[in-house]
């Protein structure tokens, strides 16, 4: 045994991964199948799965498509070509969800930035105050910051002591993009820290050297080099926030609609878990493209990097 | 064309509560090869940094090309600069390294290309286009990191110890090249370096710095022969000092008592009688002999030890408790172990005037 794990170098790496194969195995392949197997499954009359197999659930989805080429002005120039219940909701919850992306990387940039050029020993304070929130459950925060969105919350209180009119703010898109954004801050600026750090300032000294002004040293530059906290940043922050149930629920008070919260909700107040199944792998199928296609798109400068 | 590429008027450069430069004055000619020497943390790099735009001075003003940089930022000055490091964009390709100052000033495309071909010639490494800068050795990365900056044809190239990561065989073959190559483009080159022999074999001029201050400017030949005090002679090659008092001072000459015995060399500046001073006198300037020679400065020495080391012979002789180095150059083959004199035993030290410098301190 020994003797072939120390001839064979496949061998010794699938020895290594095997621990982890098997946690996989058991915490994501297994209820994925469990899930996938529900999502062809009919519903009984108090809508748990129960045979017959059926491809109704896909074909709910597909059905509600409807080709209907539309041109309006509204906020902005918009085509489309296509409508239905579902695709307008994955179609908007990528647009938030990418929106909230940008947003919590704006946010972030500076803050892992001013991180990476602290003197050593506070480096490490900072990532720690980073951290800090996770010691509180999640839901125990989005609570917190529901209650300071409130009408007579901290923030609206503070408004009026100021003599300046209080804002319609929890229950709104806003809100929940707040809370997007709060919640996966830390999640875009580790990476990105993580980049920084390592970014030789020689090289903007260089770029500036050859005549780089700051935007161009910055774009043509630092942002090649920091490219993989950059990606890692983006998809840790995508991926979470298109999938979000807790904060859409708390803070959008069920007036603003995600692909997550509606998936989440064939499971609770609709009682429907084969479509819920069949939604959430669709779902899941759409967001693992974007994402793969996207690590391509930045796998140019990334494979100089590693 | 200004008088000077770059000049430097009394230029100090202060962190915190450390003066990295120290009332700096120098100037640098078109098409000069000068080199900043001194040891480490003298301020080579910060005043290097200041040319190039990196680093503002605290007092005192920069020229290049006549025209005083102030606040000008390092993308607007006309001086490139080979980093010690390389400084190589790791996700460009070497062309693109290359290309990037020449896009930046929106060189065209076909002009870019044709500049880029050139001057990898130049470097001697024009089949490594399209490699990346990990894919090379460290030689190799200091060509590109010099091609860089030569395509941008600056009135300046400043280069920090360019040659300090690469090992001492390429290190020689490079100094030559660098120096080859200066002359055949004709652009003012600003080198640093902490190597004496370095900056000795390579360069027109030499600025010795020593913590923060320039010491002295010169060519090669007056740094070493007529160092301007006792830190430069002490920097610059080998030396030996033989402390006393100026006893005369007879135009260009001094007299110097150490020890009781008088010695006669050239004086130093600041060289007045009764002042505290050191003899100079290099090691390869001194002569053993077996008999006194006519020479004022001829003292009988005990020999204390021998060295043969190829080219020369090193020993050490004793006059009195102080320890000197002699260095006789084996012009003609000395087989015979009895050539030379023998650990113990005595000789007379002997050199002419003119080999002596007398210095203060
Ligand atoms: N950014 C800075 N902040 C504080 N002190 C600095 C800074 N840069 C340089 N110094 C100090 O200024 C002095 C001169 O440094 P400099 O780098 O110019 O030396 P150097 O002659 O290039 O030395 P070396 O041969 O080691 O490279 C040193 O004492 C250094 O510690
Ligand atoms: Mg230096």
């Amino acid at each position: 045994m020994m003797q072939a794990l120390r001839e064979h170098p496949s061998l010794r790496v699938a020895a290594l991964m095997a621990p982890g194969a098997f946690w996989l195995l058991l915490f994501f392949l297994a209820p994925l199948t469990i899930m996938g197997v529900i999502s062809f499954l009919s519903r009984d009359a108090q809508g748990f799965p129960t045979p017959p197999y059926t491809l109704e659930n896909y074909l709910t989805i597909v059905r509600d498509i409807r080709f209907a080429p539309s041109l309006s002005f509204e906020g902005g120039l918009h085509v489309r070509l296509f409508e239905g219940l579902y695709l307008d909701l994955l179609w908007r919850s990528i647009w938030l969800s990418l929106l909230s992306t940008l947003l919590t990387l704006l946010l972030a940039f500076p803050v892992a930035l001013f991180m990476a050029q602290l003197p050593r020993r506070y480096r490490n304070l900072a990532l720690f105050a980073v951290m800090i929130p996770f010691w509180t459950n999640f839901l125990v925060r989005t609570y917190a910051l529901q209650f300071m969105l409130r009408a007579n919350g901290p923030i609206n209180t503070l408004l009026r002591a100021l003599g300046l009119p209080p804002l319609e703010l929890i229950f709104t898109p806003t809100a929940v993009m707040i809370g997007l954004v709060y919640g996966n801050l830390p999640f875009m600026i580790l990476p990105l820290y993580t980049s920084l750090e390592k970014f030789d300032w020689t090289m903007m000294e260089a770029a500036h050297d050859l005549g780089a002004d700051t935007w161009r040293a910055f774009t043509r530059v630092m942002l090649p080099l920091i490219s993989p906290g950059l990606v890692a940043g983006s998809i840790l922050t995508f991926v979470p926030a298109i999938g979000s149930y807790i904060t859409v629920d708390l803070m959008g008070g069920g007036r603003t609609n995600l692909i997550g919260y509606s998936i989440a909700q064939q499971f609770s107040a609709s009682v429907n878990w084969p479509f819920g199944s069949a939604l959430a792998l669709v779902m899941m199928v759409i967001v693992t493209i974007a994402a793969v296609l996207y690590f391509r798109s930045a796998r140019g400068t990334q494979r100089v990097l590693i | 064309m200004a008088e000077y590429a770059v000049e430097l008027r009394d230029v100090t450069k202060v962190f915190g509560d450390v003066v990295a430069v120290d009332h700096v004055s120098m100037a640098v000619r078109p098409g000069e090869f000068f080199a900043m020497l001194g040891p480490s943390g003298c301020g080579k790099t910060t005043s290097l940094r200041m040319i190039a735009g990196f680093e503002r001075p605290t007092s005192g003003e920069i020229y290049i090309d006549g025209k005083p940089m102030g606040n000008t930022p390092p993308f607007r000055r006309n001086v490139n600069t080979v980093f010690q490091s390389y400084a190589l964009f790791p996700h460009l390709t070497v062309e693109q390294n290359i290309s990037f100052g020449l896009e930046m000033k929106g060189v065209p495309r076909d002009e870019i290309k044709r500049r880029v071909r050139e001057v990898l010639e130049l470097v001697r490494l024009p089949q490594m286009a399209n490699r990346y800068p990990r894919q090379m050795s460290g030689g190799q990365q200091q060509r590109v990191a010099l091609a860089r900056a030569l395509v941008n044809r600056p009135k300046v190239l400043l280069l920090d110890e360019p040659l300090g990561a690469l090992d001492a065989k390429l290190r020689k073959e490079m100094q030559i090249e660098l120096k080859n190559l200066q002359r055949e483009v004709g652009i003012t080159f600003i080198f640093v370096t902490h190597d004496q022999e370095e900056a000795l074999t390579m360069s027109d001029r030499i600025a010795v710095f020593s913590k923060g201050r320039v010491l002295q400017i010169g060519t090669p030949l007056e740094i070493y022969e007529r160092p301007a005090n006792r830190f430069v002679a002490d920097f610059i090659g080998e030396t030996n000092f033989l402390d006393g008092v100026v006893k005369e001072v007879n135009g260009e000459m001094a007299v110097i008592e150490v020890n009781g015995r008088r010695f006669v060399g050239r004086a130093g500046e600041g060289v007045r009688p009764g002042v505290r001073a050191s003899l100079s006198v290099r090691p390869e300037k001194l002569q053993l002999l077996d008999q006194p020679s006519g020479s004022p400065n001829c003292y009988e020495v005990t020999v204390s030890s021998i060295a043969y080391v190829g080219s020369d012979t090193r020993v050490i002789v004793r006059l009195g408790d102080q320890m000197i180095d002699v260095w006789e150059q084996n012009s003609i083959s000395t087989l015979d172990p009895n050539y030379f004199f023998g650990p113990g035993e005595q000789a007379w030290l002997s050199f002419p005037p003119e080999n002596g410098l007398i210095l203060v301190d």
